[in-house]
């Protein structure tokens, strides 16, 4: 460093106190941009179709709306088995803790694709042994068998956060609770439950964020989903990198969103563990 | 005239091969208060808890107004009778354990409104009287964490009180507290033994205990060493462990 020249150590001296007045987040802003930019440049100089692109957006984020419901019913359904997964995980009920710790080894145990084509493919084989009523459970169209293998597979992971959440809540906070006569279930309900979902909802929102890509694997049992769309329009006429580029951009803002609204239930949530005045009303 | 609200007997309590209570036997009556201390280790704290069946006893039989636990038949069938002791005796901890998702009135209102589904209304009018009566009527709509321990700690008693308990345990409740916070609390503990409220308290607080305490009670190495009213036990201890201990800490 000494042995730059004076000049030069001026300039840059300079031209670090000029930097030092631009905010951070815009020059990171800046270096967003440019990447971008360059992708932009990049794939036109290959020929990019973009009339093509338009032509066939609407079709393609007709997908969003299954996306969307795949995910948020799936995990709906998540949502459920991982709190019965994870109260029978912490249950002394040898029961209960046998059949959680079961689905929770065997779910993770195998890939979320072999069951996404198990639910969909193998139940209907099994639909002859099933009696009449229950025929409907095995024989599943691809969107509802999608939903129950993701959910049932999220759930698994799921269970494991729960548990740890729950776990997080001091033994204080049960003892205090007995001491004022709650039962065991009100203890959970009113006063384990809702600390430990205060731990849960980031892992949570991550899971989300994480099953809005994950379900990109249901349009392999031909849920017309964003991704099946934009690989089927983009195989059929040999524009799969428009019509992925689409896909890519799609999920991304969709996540970028549900990142954004995470982050504020998380605040929201946190209301009784910030020291500072975070209710102005 | 002196009604026997609790009423210990032959008490054992053991963690594997260690022995926490030794064949402890007490009685409290009405409007007593009675201040179990020793040194930490010796028990005095896993006596209250077994009062309450925070702990469970290993043997003995315990008596809080009228309903009689014998150690012994499955959990499960005692419920019932365990919750009617717990709701005889409030209880507050040296850690305060505040609910913090919830704002101080409703920690104060929880069980009044879950256990005995008192109204919301109802339960919030006698914790708001309560809270006065600590001298936190104004931060009601506070959560836990914004309070100093003093404060948490005189938030517990109202919740504990809220229950409209027969009993007050008191498990060191000043322990956890700066020095400068510990007055607060001994003068709502005060206030509500001049209330007559039946109190057992686990604490270290000699002259606390010397000017509100109806008995003191001495323990050591799970065994309850000595038990009389505050003058003779301070002045003139009738057992040498007794005697060594106050020294120490006099």
């Amino acid at each position: 460093m000494a042995s730059l020249p004076a000049s030069a150590r001026r300039a840059r001296d300079a031209f670090e106190r000029r930097s030092e007045r631009v905010p951070y987040r815009l020059k990171l802003g800046l270096v967003w941009l440019g990447i971008l930019g360059v992708m932009a440049l990049w794939f036109l100089s290959y020929g990019f179709d973009t009339e093509f692109m338009l032509e066939w957006a609407p079709y393609i984020l007709g997908g969003v709306g299954i996306t969307l419901f795949v995910c948020i019913a799936s995990i709906v359904l998540a949502t459920t088995l991982a709190l019965f997964g994870a109260l029978g995980r912490l249950s002394g009920n040898p029961l209960f803790n046998g059949v959680a710790s079961f689905y929770v080894s065997f779910i993770r145990g195998t890939p979320l694709i072999v069951q996404i084509f198990f639910v969909y493919l193998a139940f209907p084989q099994l639909a002859r042994f099933a009696p009449e009523y229950m025929s409907g459970f095995f024989l599943l169209d691809a969107i509802p068998a999608a939903i129950l293998a993701l959910g049932v597979n999220y759930g698994a992971y799921m269970t494991e956060i729960f548990r740890a959440g729950i776990q997080s809540v001091g033994h204080g906070q049960i003892e205090a609770a007995h001491a004022l006569a709650m039962s065991a279930t009100q203890t959970t309900r009113r006063i384990v439950l809702p600390q430990a979902m205060r731990v849960v909802i980031p892992p949570v929102g991550n899971e989300f964020i994480a099953m809005l890509k994950d379900s990109a694997l249901v349009s392999f049992i031909g849920a017309a989903d964003l991704f099946f769309r934009a690989s089927k329009v983009g195989q059929q006429n040999f524009r799969a990198l428009e019509t992925l580029v689409i896909a890519a951009a799609v999920y991304w803002f969709l996540t970028s969103v549900f990142s954004f609204f995470q982050t504020r239930l998380e605040r929201k949530m946190g209301r009784g563990y910030v020291r500072e005045r975070s209710h102005g009303h | 005239m002196a009604t026997e609200v609790i009423r210990v007997e032959n008490l054992d309590k053991r963690y594997g091969a260690l022995e926490v209570l030794r064949n402890v036997s007490l009685s409290v009556t009405k409007g007593e208060v009675v201040v179990l201390f020793g040194r930490s280790g010796s028990g005095k704290s896993t006596l209250l808890r077994c009062i309450n069946f925070l702990e469970e006893p290993t043997a003995g039989i315990i008596d809080v107004g009228g309903v009689r636990m014998e150690v012994g038949p499955a959990l499960r069938a005692r419920r019932e009778q365990i919750n009617q002791i717990r709701r005889r005796c409030g209880m507050v901890f040296q850690e305060f354990n505040l609910f913090p998702h919830l704002s101080v009135l409703e920690n104060v209102i929880e069980a009044p409104c879950t256990v005995k589904g008192e109204s919301r209304k109802v339960a919030s009018d006698r914790a708001r009287e309560l809270l006065a009566r600590v001298g936190l009527e104004e931060k009601a709509d506070e959560y836990p964490i914004r309070l100093s321990g003093g404060q948490k700690q005189r938030v517990a008693i109202a919740r504990a009180l809220a229950m409209q308990p027969d009993i007050m345990l008191f498990d060191e409740p000043t322990s956890a507290l700066d020095p400068e916070l510990i007055g607060e609390v001994l003068s709502a503990m005060r206030d509500l033994a001049k209330d007559g409220m039946t109190m057992v308290v686990v604490t270290h607080e000699m002259g606390f205990a010397r000017e509100v305490a109806n008995r003191m009670v001495f323990m050591h190495e799970g065994e309850l060493i000595e038990d009389g009213p505050p003058s003779r036990v301070i002045n003139s201890p009738s057992d040498e462990r007794t005697r060594r201990f106050l020294e120490a800490v006099l």
